[in-house]
């Protein structure tokens, strides 16, 4: 265009002029205060010097909060949730990018059947997915564990990881890789020099999401979970204690600021690729 | 010299081996505890006869059916609100936020990072006798004793749930809706058509695939919930998934349990299956 922007401008404002009256950003606003009353709500009651949360508040502490650092068994959970995220996470990026390099990059027979299976779990309610787990540990004498709670996790976990791998490796000009080759590099070899740096922040994003699914997951690990549990298993056991609630809340206030951290990271770096 | 042809099974082979065994044969095995005779905790090794008495008990009884149609009702209610609340704000996001509208979206996202258990426990907060509702109307005289109606009850888990998804609810409409060729909108208003003819006639019918899959996405969820009824649901909102849950805990009866987790199964993928089928369909009538 070499009108300059007078015309393009004149063309925004006539549609501008043309919109419906629906206060959309009122509503947006509104929404915005609904979901964030409750979150404050709970956060003033970790602070809350009573055990019962009623207006006014008895006073202020940060009792709650300390005595998180003397509750073992709490930090426990904590430390094992960390455990199975990590493993979960790592297993299905790889596993869910395998499944996104065989369906961009070769045709075979079942390309599509492949990637149908990989999205599957999607589906699957987790109650279902939980008795599925249950009766397979039982059949091969398998003790549950945190181990099982993984196996579990890393299967939730693979439709993210390779939605979000293909989404990018879709973008990825596979002539990059051809001409790798051309110079003579291996397949692997062009893998680990030529589309890992690229893909790196994908694979990042995509761990992250992975990591936070299986980090906040409770209905699965009922069913899965044994004698050590993971943190929001343990949080809904302790529930129906009401005296303990202020100690959980503090402690989940703590996680909470590194879940909302850490997506915050994981969108960050998947709005760059696009 | 490795080529890129020869190393296909190096790819698709360890996901494939994985899904098969802890995704497929696990499902399987559900249908095939389902349909074994026997209640309790059967093991793998008890006798194994073939019956079909479990999904004559289910069907036989009155009350998990009741729960069955309660528990689908209320996740195709809550994907519906779910879906009709997220809607405008994706619109809001994508024809009205300007240059703020990645912004406006990580406010937006910001609760669903917050940990589900913790979104839940909050309105276990804000709805109990000594929560926060009841506090304020207190406070301001409004009432003179807690309503109790608030927590442990349908509507409880109603409002936990929506609230629960809302968030996420607005991300597949949201990116169908940027795909929309703003070309098309000024075509149209050039053409004479108004605003809620541009709305109707081109944003509604681009937009209906990402609505529906936001509606998918949370129905299914849902439709297996058993922890958010668990907790501020009570004895009067229990759903399905709670009796399932309790086949393999309180109660051991892996066969009966088995069979409603099949009834569940099957009755979620036909409706997904049918959901997806009609995105197809206006796709290519478009």
């Amino acid at each position: 265009m070499t009108t300059g922007t007078h015309p393009r401008a004149a063309q925004q404002h006539a549609i501008g002029v043309g919109r419906t009256r629906v206060p959309l950003r009122s509503f947006y606003v509104g929404v915005l205060l609904l979901l964030y009353l409750p979150i404050g709500v709970l956060f003033v009651f970790s602070f809350n010097a009573g055990t019962t949360l009623s207006f006014p508040l008895e006073g202020l502490t940060l009792d709650w909060y300390a005595s998180v650092l003397g509750n073992t068994a709490m930090l426990n959970a904590a430390r094992n949730s960390l455990v199975v995220g990590v493993g979960s996470a790592t297993l299905a990026t790889v596993l869910g990018s395998m499944v996104a390099l065989a369906v961009l990059r070769f045709r075979f027979p079942g390309r599509s059947a492949l990637l149908a299976l990989a999205a599957m779990p999607l589906v699957v309610p987790f109650v279902v997915l939980g008795v599925a787990f249950f009766l397979l540990f039982v059949a091969i004498d398998a003790p549950r564990s945190l181990l099982t709670v993984g196996i579990g996790h890393t299967v939730i976990a693979i439709p993210y990881a390779t939605l979000i791998v293909l989404a990018r490796l879709g973008g990825l000009d596979p002539a990059l890789e051809d001409a790798a080759m051309d110079l003579g590099a291996t397949y692997p070899t062009t893998l680990r020099r030529v589309v890992l740096p690229l893909m790196a922040p994908t694979l990042l994003s995509a761990w992250l999401t992975c990591f936070i699914v299986s980090f906040d997951e409770i209905a699965l690990a009922i069913f899965l979970v044994g004698g050590d549990p993971t943190f929001p298993v343990f949080l809904y056991g302790q529930l129906r204690f009401a005296q303990r609630l202020p100690v959980l809340i503090a402690m989940a206030v703590l996680l909470m600021i590194g879940t909302v951290t850490l997506t915050l990271v994981a969108l960050r770096l998947r709005a760059k690729d696009v | 010299m490795l080529g890129r042809r020869g190393t296909l099974p190096f790819f698709a082979g360890p996901p494939l081996l994985w899904l098969a065994l802890f995704f497929v044969v696990p499902v399987l095995m559900i249908a095939a505890f389902s349909v074994r005779q026997g209640s309790g905790a059967v093991g793998p090794s008890d006798p194994w006869v073939p019956s079909a008495e479990h999904y004559q008990e289910v069907l036989g009884t009155t009350a998990f059916l009741r729960l069955l149609g309660l528990s689908a009702l209320m996740a195709l209610g809550i994907a519906g609100l779910a879906t009709m609340l997220a809607y405008p704000i994706a619109y809001f996001l994508t024809f009205r936020a300007g240059s703020r509208a990645p912004l406006y979206l990580t406010l937006l996202l910001i609760p669903f990072a917050v940990s589900y258990l913790l979104r839940v426990m909050a309105w276990k907060l804000m709805l109990g006798p000594e929560g926060g509702i009841n506090s304020v109307l207190a406070t301001l005289g409004l009432t003179d004793e807690p309503i109790q109606l608030l927590l442990y009850s349908r509507p409880a888990v109603i409002i936990t749930l929506v609230y629960v998804w809302i968030p996420f609810a607005a991300l597949p409409i949201y990116a169908a809706m940027q795909r929309i060729d703003r070309a098309q909108l000024e075509a149209a208003a050039d053409l004479g058509a108004g605003p809620w003819a541009r709305f109707w006639r081109i944003t509604m019918p681009l937009s209906l695939p990402g609505a529906l899959a936001t509606y998918f996405m949370v129905f299914i969820p849902t439709v297996g919930e058993y922890v958010t009824p668990a907790l501020v649901g009570g004895t009067d909102g229990i759903m399905y998934g709670n009796i399932i849950l309790g086949f393999f805990t309180r109660s051991a009866n892996w066969p009966l349990g088995s069979a409603m987790a099949m009834i569940m199964l099957t009755l979620t993928l036909i409706l997904t299956a049918v959901g997806l089928r009609s995105v197809n369909l206006r796709r290519v009538a478009a």
